[in-house]
């Protein structure tokens, strides 16, 4: 099972203002529902998220309940050198979970 | 019978008077609902936020507040001069009203981003968009949800 599915364009060119698209196979647990005895189900979110960009952070999210199940961003960065993308988020039962795609730059 | 007349002209000019308010357009903060205000107080640093330059997108009409997609795009040239530090998204309704909190930086390169939301009702979204010049920018929509999150069985 994929925890996430990430695209970014296969080709780029350097100063490319380019779209990342990232959806996490998350449950995003509010806190607000209760099971069917009644017991409340315990909040569990993606409280962040960060995207490094060969080390250097490109993109930082705080997330709350509010954000839909399997939460999905889209976001933009520019391209500079052929490397890779890492993603890193972290919920509320403390797993941290990252994902990295490379991509090329051409000059 | 004139004498009348005239003693009426000055009341109907302060009822006049009294009508000049609503034709003063109202600034952005009064479409701001009043739970979010001490919200974006505090993420302004109390500098008020003026409308514009944040456009922010979601359907009119959501069969469902499970998911809702919301994409919010800020005018700006993104660079180390001129820039989004951050993005705020709000709703009046939810039962914690913070949705999401981004950071760019000039690297960002186009300050758009988009995301899904839930909504607990039919409400107003607020997106506040802070400059690296200290200014805030907002923007706001409202949705219309058909069936809530949050909801029993959901």
């Amino acid at each position: 099972m994929a925890t996430a599915r990430i695209h970014v364009p296969r080709t780029l060119t350097r100063g490319q203002v380019f779209e990342v698209r990232l959806l996490i196979r998350h449950p995003m647990e509010t806190g607000q529902r209760y099971d069917n005895v009644g017991r409340t189900i315990p909040k569990n979110i993606v409280h962040t998220l960060i995207c490094r960009y060969n080390g250097q952070p490109v993109f930082h999210a705080e997330l709350f309940p509010g954000i839909a199940a399997n939460p999905y961003f889209s976001f933009f960065t520019t391209a500079h050198s052929s490397g890779e993308l890492e993603f890193m988020w972290t919920d509320d039962d403390g797993t941290t979970t990252s994902e990295r795609v490379a991509i090329t730059v051409s000059a | 019978m004139s004498s009348a007349w005239s003693d009426r002209l000055p009341r109907r000019r302060l009822l006049g008077l009294l009508l000049v308010p609503l034709l003063i357009p109202r600034p952005a903060s009064a479409t701001v609902p009043n739970r979010l205000r001490p919200l974006i107080r505090e993420a302004t640093g109390g500098r008020p936020p003026r409308p514009g330059r944040v456009r922010l997108s979601l359907p009119a009409l959501a069969e469902s507040g499970n998911s809702v997609r919301l994409s919010v795009r800020v005018e700006s040239p993104m660079t180390a001069k001129a820039h989004v530090k951050r993005i705020h998204i709000f709703a009046e309704k939810n039962p914690q009203p913070i949705i999401a909190r981004f950071s760019l930086s000039p690297q960002t390169g186009r300050a758009e981003v988009s995301i899904r939301i839930r909504l607990a009702g039919t409400q107003r979204v607020v997106a506040l968009a802070e400059m690296n010049d200290g200014s805030a920018w907002l923007a706001s929509a409202h949705v219309v949800v058909t069936a809530a999150a949050c909801g029993e069985g959901l």
